[in-house]
């Protein structure tokens, strides 16, 4: 059941992904509504998935890797949802949506084994917070790094004066680098907490578990680095256009570089 | 009798066919308009017309009983009614009838007949022409239904193409720049430096689209002050202007300097002061006034005369391109159309649910024969008789009606109940 309906979710991105596409080149306004339509199907299929694999696993959907890109794949369709609720981004779909494909795709390669947890009770709470602010966090990061290309590629033409399909299709400048700068604002502190919630859960083990694994640990601090010159510049120095994309680019290039590494 | 054949044609000349002292000749007072319209509903041939009066067109539309008949007396109407011989305007004419009339309208109306593709200013002309029409009763069945389409035709077309989203002059192609950097332009600001008349229209076609906050610079500053004045903004000395650089979202130059008045390092300053927020240059003095090195800084964004030229010409190109779309559309509703016009003629509709009548009546009728084989052949003849009687007595009301309603409003939907009700179209 839960493998109908994740294979059912993939199927209805892919064809959403393919939708917003043509939507792009040639925009039919059926079109999008269609694809609108399957990213509703997939996000309800995946819903399903997630359920009835936590009622399996008895705990979240962030302890395997699988899991964890499940439930990432899950949270950007969320965030975008709400994302083009509220600001009605044009085309913004075809950039997340492809993007949510690849992310279930490559989940759809990982172990399905289910990772059992011994963990006592307050540890538990510390690493559930910690996994679900983080994915969260990660989710907004996603948003902005769309976001910042389609900001790259629209800037690009209006600074070279070639002025092709894109220049029309896509927003402008400024809603894009204040879209970039919207989900910053709320995934940085997001990925800030659930570093800290995971530093503590981290101690709490007593370092018994696992030490402080620099492989491991690095990237990620990396990651936070990027985030909060992106953030910090742009509240205090002005970063903002095209600088602002390419960190908002690089950061989430970090992160699947980080996710890569402890999934490998 | 009633003609139940609806027959579509129009006449006109363009600014294609015709120049324009012949076109001017030709249009149609608008006030005078109705007057024409009624007189033209009189002639007992022409059941509906529509007459599109613009400085570019004048088209009559028309439902007519015969369709050459009808084209000659629409040609002779328009030569009559403005004192013209006919024989010297014959060759500026045309004429189109059913589907050649319905696809001329849709490309008229969604501006792929304009002189510049996709303006937007026809569809306008187009509906007032139908409302005055209306109003003045000329109107039917046929052309609300064609003109009504015609307009979605058009909003489809506006839509799913790109044909009217492309500046084609200066300053549109300019406002629609300034649109992809700022969104809204609500909240931005314009400076001019120089007064030129160009520089001075574009700032208005920027306020029409809510720039709020005008300055202006001029060499003499009685110039500068009073387009500032005009333009509800405020004046700079001239010497100061670079100062308030930073001030500007947009800058529009037109100076007749012989230099470069705004240098590289003059924006870097700007920019810095607005804290990278971006500012964009259109540059429309020759000789330029504004260092080209400029466009390097990282959220500046420099248009000079011959670039915003070139977005033009890119612009009228590809609006080309995006009329064959358009044209695709056109096909497709015409063919829409004319499936449901040709549902309007009731006379094959009758014929076939006459036959289909006729070939049950016959098949019953045959079937119960054979069992009464004691009956003679007069008495079996007699039978048939009755039978066909019978059958054209409960027909006929309905196909007179039918006949009477498909002259009516809702005459289609009487034609698919009845082809509904009767199966017809298995």
């Amino acid at each position: 059941m839960d493998k109908v309906s994740f294979n059912l979710s993939l199927l209805s991105y892919l064809v959403a992904s393919l939708g917003y596409f043509v939507y792009l080149a040639y925009r039919r306004p059926l079109v999008s509504t269609f694809a609108g339509w399957m990213v509703a199907i997939g996000l309800l299929c995946q819903t399903l998935t997630i359920g009835i694999r936590s009622s399996q696993t008895g705990h979240g959907p962030y302890t395997s890797s699988f899991e964890v890109a499940l439930f990432l794949a899950w949270l950007m369709v969320v965030v975008y949802i709400l994302t083009e609720w509220k600001y009605k981004i044009k085309n913004l779909g075809a950039f997340v949506i492809p993007l949510v494909f690849v992310v279930l795709l490559f989940s759809a390669f990982l172990s399905k084994d289910v990772v059992l947890v011994y963990e006592s009770s307050e540890m538990r709470f510390w690493l559930t917070l910690h996994r679900t602010l983080s994915i969260l966090g990660y989710a907004a990061f996603s948003i902005a790094f769309a976001a910042g290309i389609m900001y790259l590629i629209q800037e690009h033409q209006v600074k070279t004066k070639k002025l092709g399909i894109m220049y029309f299709r896509m927003p402008s400048l400024e809603v894009l680098d204040d879209l970039n700068f919207k989900v910053i604002i709320i995934g940085f502190p997001l990925f800030t907490l659930g570093f800290m919630t995971g530093s503590i859960s981290n101690m709490q083990l007593n370092q018994s578990f696992f030490s402080w694994d620099l492989t491991r640990t690095l990237p990620l601090v990396a990651t936070w680095l990027i985030y909060s010159l992106v953030f910090f510049g742009r509240m205090m120095v002005g970063l903002r256009g095209k600088k602002a994309a390419q960190g908002a680019i690089l950061g989430f290039v970090t992160v699947i570089g980080t996710y890569f590494l402890h999934t490998l | 009798m009633i003609s139940t054949e609806p027959n579509l044609v129009l006449v006109g000349v363009n600014h294609k066919s015709t120049p324009v002292e012949i076109r001017e000749k030709l249009a149609f007072n608008q006030v005078k308009l109705e007057a024409s319209l009624e007189h033209l509903v009189g002639y007992p041939e022409i059941t509906e017309n529509i007459i599109l009066s613009t400085c570019n067109r004048v088209e009559i539309y028309a439902r007519v009983d015969n369709t050459d008949q009808g084209i000659q007396l629409l040609k002779d109407f328009i030569c009559d009614y403005h004192g013209i011989s006919r024989g010297s305007l014959d060759q500026y004419f045309y004429s189109y009838c059913d589907n050649q009339a319905i696809e001329h309208l849709f490309r008229v109306s969604a501006s792929l007949d304009s002189m510049i593709l996709g303006e937007a200013q026809i569809l306008g002309q187009v509906k007032d022409a139908y409302s005055t029409a209306r109003a003045s009763s000329s109107t039917g069945l046929v052309l609300n239904q064609l003109f009504e389409k015609a307009f979605n035709v058009a909003k489809k077309i506006r839509e799913e193409t790109g044909i009217s989203e492309r500046g084609v002059s200066i300053s549109s192609a300019a406002v629609e720049l300034a649109k992809k950097i700022f969104e809204d332009l609500e909240n931005h600001s314009v400076m001019l430096v120089g007064t030129g008349e160009m520089a001075e229209l574009a700032a208005k076609h920027l306020i029409s689209y809510g720039v709020k906050t005008v300055y202006v610079a001029s060499r003499t500053f009685e110039r500068a002050a009073s387009l500032a004045q005009s333009l509800n903004g405020c004046a700079l000395d001239f010497e100061a202007f670079k100062e308030d650089l930073y001030r500007a979202d947009i800058v529009i130059t037109s100076t007749s300097a012989p230099n470069f008045i705004i240098s590289k390092e003059m924006i870097e300053h700007a920019i810095h002061k607005r804290k990278n927020k971006p500012i964009f240059l259109i540059d429309i003095a020759v000789p330029r006034d504004i260092a080209p090195d400029v466009n390097d800084l990282e959220n500046v964004y420099l248009y000079d005369i011959d670039d915003l030229q070139n977005v033009v010409n890119a612009n009228m190109e590809e609006r080309q391109k995006e009329a064959e779309n358009a044209m695709e559309i056109v096909q497709q509703e015409v063919t829409k159309f004319n499936d449901w016009f040709s549902t309007l003629d009731a006379v094959p509709t009758i014929v076939e649910m006459r036959n289909r009548a006729e070939v049950m009546r016959k098949s019953e009728v045959d079937k119960t024969l054979k069992t009464l084989t004691h009956l003679s052949a007069d008495d079996q003849k007699a039978v048939h008789q009755l039978t066909q009687s019978l059958v054209n007595k409960i027909l006929h009301k309905p196909t007179i009606n039918l006949k009477k309603k498909t002259q009516s409003q809702d005459g289609h939907v009487y034609l698919k109940a009845i082809r509904h009700l009767f199966h017809l179209d298995d």
